[in-house]
């Protein structure tokens, strides 16, 4: 469940990049008043660890589909929040670098989904108190599959809304919702029952190391909930703020969305074939009437009145389409020349 | 993809990161920088935009080329990870019903422009950075965000990473290699022994984190990987960094295709 850069808008994946770098301000230096040295080298290699072993495929009980780890809920047990969110964040950064998941705007975002939920929501909050000391196996499970339910149901809705919120998919919000959230559960409750199994196995196996995950973050369970409040108020600046800015760049798009569920009287009948199809496109859009070159703009506001789709006449449209492929056409060909030039050894 | 397929793709990306070009000696903040706000250019073009789009596969292509990077590989990567993105933007020609004219008398539905557009942002945004990790190496994108502020802690947690996953990966693919010989088809591969082979290759990395922070000890660790390197910006990235800038400023706010289509419509009439 990457975003990717291509669904977002600036502002969203500005925003989100401006949360998760605080985030990883936050934890960096909470980290670096109570870590000692010894956990430096273990956070890297874990995180090498977790990428490694998402590329185990398991198969999936009763469906014959495989899956594989996302990891969140077992780096947070067993390293606690702080740590486990800057090695999620690690392990999601070479992604976008090396599989390209989602791209380098969206990864703000993709860290955020899945490393602020389950760090900082899913594990203070349903983890802890849910697994209570830690020695039962009986309640690790339960806590491991509630925590990665939530966690997983977080990150994905916190999709559907980074998406709606760029507004570049007409994809409605129930709908996606619809799509987004039963596949998640189906996924939390893999994850949680993998956590869960992890979990116990290195528990019988060399329980000092949960012991000391538990004991050497004393601030694992005090501060958590006010971390939780800040984070929820920091996403409703964040989603408040692209919500306006969202609305203040397409109103049009509002409008005309309100239009057609009201019905729509307002085109004349007379009107048919293309005249009509542009008029709708330029309801729709509300790009500038009159066409022409628009000067290099530097204020924000000037940039939101850039036409949509800045072609009325049917003759601009096709010199557009013209100039379009001439231009690839161009930046293909330069491309080609210089790769042809490299061979021989001119450059 | 499998096991073997997504290993040698970070190890051809990670080779290739280590050649000597023209690219590849720019400072990996100039960089990270310029594929940044390339990012947001594309990104900031509204949702029914393509021809406007098209300009900017000049820098890819143009890092491409001069890095000498092979383009075929570059774009098998950007087609395997687009699942999501199609996946998502399918839907625009479903519920976006109205209808524009691309050229005279052929009309199309909205949603298959802003459809066309997702695509083409996509291709864009994940060629620059696919780009980016195949001419620049991956310490050497540490080394910038560090010089770029990111905390010493997260960085170093990067560089770790980076070293450990090479070995770790090796180690899991002998571990996968013999669970797979050991499974007819499905039997063996399920939740329980998923579930022990990660233990055990968990427990088995905390011990090598043991040995490894005892090494870094011997060595004189004191809580920071440290780097040797004092590298200046030079005039070249400087340069570049300005030069890909000017570049984004103008194909975002002159439509390039466009003019250059009546040019050639004012030739031809």
């Amino acid at each position: 469940m990457h975003m990717a850069d291509a669904l977002l808008s600036p502002a969203v994946g500005g925003t989100f990049w401006a949360g998760t770098i605080g985030a990883i301000g936050y934890a960096s230096k909470k980290l670096k008043d109570h870590l000692d040295d010894r956990k430096i080298p273990l956070m890297g290699v874990l995180g090498a660890f977790i990428f490694a072993s998402q590329m185990i495929n398991f198969t999936i009980p009763g469906t014959g589909s495989s899956g594989h780890l996302g990891g969140g809920m077992i780096l947070t047990i067993l390293l606690g929040p702080h740590a486990a969110f800057l090695v999620m964040a690690s392990v999601l950064t070479v992604q976008a670098l090396f599989f390209a998941d989602g791209g380098l705007l969206a990864l703000g975002c993709n860290i955020w989904n899945l490393g602020i939920y389950p760090c900082f929501v899913a594990y203070p909050l349903i983890y802890r108190p849910l697994a209570g000391d830690g020695r039962s196996a009986q309640r690790i499970l339960v806590a491991s599959l509630a925590s990665g339910i939530v966690g997983l149901q977080m990150g994905a809705f916190s999709v559907v809304l980074e998406t709606l919120l760029s507004g570049k998919t007409a994809l409605p919000f129930g709908t996606f919702l619809l799509m987004m959230q039963p596949i998640h559960l189906a996924i939390g409750i893999v994850e949680g029952f993998v956590t869960a199994g992890v979990i116990n196995y290195v528990r019988a196996a060399r329980p000092e190391i949960l012991d000391s995950s538990a004991s050497s973050e004393p601030l694992a369970a005090g501060i958590p909930l006010r971390n939780v409040l800040i984070g929820f108020i920091a996403l409703a600046v964040v989603t408040g703020g692209a919500l306006s800015w969202f609305a203040s760049v397409h109103p049009d798009g509002l409008e005309w969305s309100i239009k057609r569920v009201t019905g729509k009287g307002e085109l004349p009948d007379q009107e048919h074939g293309l005249p009509a199809t542009l008029k709708s496109l330029q309801e729709k859009t509300a790009f500038l009437p009159e066409y022409g070159f628009k000067p290099p703009a530097n204020e924000p506001k000037a940039k939101e009145e850039t036409p949509s789709w800045p072609a009325v006449d049917a003759g601009t449209s096709l010199s557009g389409l013209i100039g379009g492929v001439l231009v690839l056409a161009m930046a293909l060909g330069i491309g080609w020349a210089i790769r042809a030039f490299r061979g021989k050894k001119i450059i | 993809m499998s096991f073997e397929a997504s290993y040698s793709g970070i190890g051809r990306l990670d080779r290739l990161s280590y050649r000597d070009t023209i690219i590849h000696r720019l400072d990996p903040r100039a960089k990270v920088v310029a594929t940044m706000l390339f990012a947001i250019a594309v990104v900031s073009f509204p949702k029914y935009e393509v021809l406007s789009l098209l300009p900017f596969f000049l820098f890819p292509i143009l890092i491409g080329a001069l890095g000498d990077i092979p383009p075929g590989f570059i774009a098998r990567k950007v087609v395997a990870v687009s699942p999501f993105a199609v996946f998502v933007g399918i839907f625009n020609p479903l519920f976006d019903p109205g209808v524009v004219s691309i050229a005279p008398g052929v009309p199309v539905s909205a949603g298959w422009v802003s459809f066309a557009a997702i695509l083409v942002k996509f291709a864009l945004t994940i060629s620059a950075a696919l780009l980016l990790i195949a001419t620049t190496s991956f310490p050497g994108i540490c080394r910038g965000l560090r010089r770029l502020g990111l905390p010493a802690l997260f960085v170093s947690q990067l560089l770790f990473l980076y070293r450990y996953l090479f070995v770790l990966m090796e180690e899991t693919m002998r571990v996968v290699r013999a669970r797979d010989m050991r499974s007819f088809g499905v039997r063996g591969t399920g939740v329980r022994v998923f579930v022990r082979i990660v233990g055990t290759l968990f427990l088995r990395t905390v011990e090598r984190a043991e040995r490894i922070y005892g090494a870094m000890l011997a060595r004189g660790f004191r809580g920071e990987v440290p780097s040797m390197r004092r590298e200046a910006l030079r005039l070249s990235d400087a340069f570049f960094v300005a030069a890909a800038g000017s570049f984004f400023v103008l194909c975002r706010f002159v439509p390039v295709p466009q003019m250059l289509g009546r040019l050639v419509g004012g030739l031809a009439g």
